[in-house]
């Protein structure tokens, strides 16, 4: 499978090293015609304003939701969580606005309150999974069609509607396939 | 759940892997932050000064007045990282207590110890340092350096010791890795470098942090220069706001080191800017207006 990952800043290299140790292809998608041929699509950790910034100004914001309604797996972590969700708490900055949740930016607070801890992710199976926040976003709602998928304190931290997944934390910077694996069998 | 862990340093390197590809600009005032972030930057550096003033002012630079740096952070939503001056433990003390999301140990203000840089391992809150060549970024990293940037001249718009120091460490890389098993320890004797960090750095072929460029740069091609000579993202220090148009070229350096290899999006980028800072000759500075011989 051909996986494109949005690399206009932020963590994307990592994304494509597990991809590749997961056994799919990784592709840096910089273009909207770097989207062309690209069966699912990683948002990765970044920051939030300035990747979203950039998809508008390389005009990727509007393929990547187009492609997204038409069923496009696609796999948000952190300042991806936040591009994903249709609200975003105190802000009006560039979103996809494709998964029906509201989301809090910052939401655990600044730098020295980033943190990682052991999560309890059922589809991953019953061993803990090391979650890495870094000025990480939370879920304070989901819509009817999201399965929460990990929460922290009652906070969401993972979520899934269909073939859109999100997470607060970052899977990339673990030694862990689990979540990459998950996301490649959903996007099957 | 589980206990939370802080200020671990999967968490301190993570933020600057997280800033990778992005530009960190030098601001003074929350309207500069707000210019900033609207831009695209994916961080600011909280200043009373940038180093071009710092430089013209002379006597001594110190950390800046937590108001200056509260106002930021209050204006922006991206992190705010501010300066220390090199071994002042201190003024990170204090900045630590303000919440910033980074320090930067920085030759750009006084130096507050000729002999010792700050243990940052002491810290909850990430350090980033500045470094000539492997050596130099290694004893950082060893005391607790989350992030590693070239130190370049700073306030000159000369982007020449940038690329100097980049070329260095990329070098000393490219030679390391080829080194036989033996041959090591001593080369770690040599660059003054703490051995398991030479050991790992060999094993990845690269820095064992993130490594950004800073020093000098003043236009989208000084930025992808830096990127295509390996550097993981950009610092612009007085480059933006000692331009004529702060907002625009703010917003080219951006992209610039996005498409850092796409010469059409350079080009583009890079039209009708205005004018750059003024620049300074690094051949008229003399020994003592070097900032990068701060740090040892």
């Amino acid at each position: 499978m051909l996986v494109g990952v949005l690399a206009l800043q932020g963590a994307f290299r990592e994304h494509i090293e597990k991809l590749e140790a997961c056994g799919a292809r990784g592709r840096e998608v910089r273009k909207p015609r770097e989207l062309e041929g690209v069966e699912a699509l990683i948002i990765p950790g970044g920051e939030s304003t300035a990747i979203g910034r950039l998809m508008v100004e390389f005009s990727l914001l509007e393929p990547i939701r187009r492609r997204g309604e038409q069923g496009m797996p696609i796999w948000g972590t952190c300042a991806g969580m936040v591009l994903l969700a249709k609200d975003i708490i105190d802000s009006q900055q560039t979103r996809l606005s494709l998964m029906d949740m509201k989301v809090r930016r910052n939401a655990f607070g600044r730098q020295v309150d980033s943190f990682e801890t052991d999560l309890s992710i059922p589809p991953l199976g019953s061993e803990p999974f090391r979650g890495v926040f870094i000025r990480a976003p939370y879920a304070e709602e989901v819509g009817p069609g999201v399965e929460v998928l990990a929460a922290v304190d009652g906070k969401i931290v993972a979520a899934r509607q269909g073939k859109l997944l999100a997470t607060a934390f970052h899977p990339e910077l673990t030694g862990d396939l689990r979540f990459h694996q998950y996301f490649l069998k959903n996007a099957q | 759940m589980a206990a939370a862990e802080k200020g671990t340093w999967t968490v301190k390197t993570g933020l600057a892997e997280m800033l990778k590809g992005g530009v960190i600009m030098d601001v003074t005032t929350p309207e500069q932050a707000k210019i900033a972030e609207e831009a695209g930057a994916c961080a600011v550096m909280a200043l009373e000064r940038v180093p071009a003033d710092i430089r013209a002012a002379g006597g001594v630079a110190r950390m800046a007045d937590p108001t200056v740096i509260l106002r930021i952070m209050d204006a922006v939503t991206i992190p705010v990282m501010a300066k220390v001056r090199i071994g002042h433990f201190v003024e990170a003390q204090i900045l630590e207590a303000l919440g910033v999301d980074y320090i930067d140990e920085s030759e750009v203000l006084t130096p507050a110890d000729e002999e010792f840089h700050i243990n940052k391992h002491a810290f909850k809150v990430p350090f980033v340092c500045g470094a000539r060549n492997l050596g130099e970024a290694l004893r950082r990293i060893g005391e607790g350096a989350a992030m590693i940037r070239t130190k370049g001249e700073p306030g000159t718009g000369n982007v020449v010791e940038a690329v100097r120091h980049m070329r260095m460490v990329m070098a000393e890389i490219r030679r390391l890795v080829n080194l036989p098993e033996e041959e090591l320890m001593t080369y770690a004797k040599n660059i003054q470098a703490p051995y398991e960090l030479v050991l790992e750095t060999k094993k990845l072929g690269r820095l064992p942090v993130v490594n950004f460029a800073a020093g000098g740069i003043a236009t989208p091609a000084d930025a992808a220069l830096m990127m295509q000579l390996g550097a993981d993202g950009i610092f612009v220090g007085s480059g933006i706001f000692k331009s004529a148009d702060p907002m625009k070229r703010a917003r080219a350096i951006v992209a610039a080191t996005t498409h850092y290899n796409d010469p059409h999006v350079l080009a583009e980028v890079s039209k009708d800017l205005g004018e750059a800072m003024p620049g300074i000759d690094i051949a008229t500075l003399s020994q003592e207006q070097r900032m990068q011989e701060r740090g040892w």
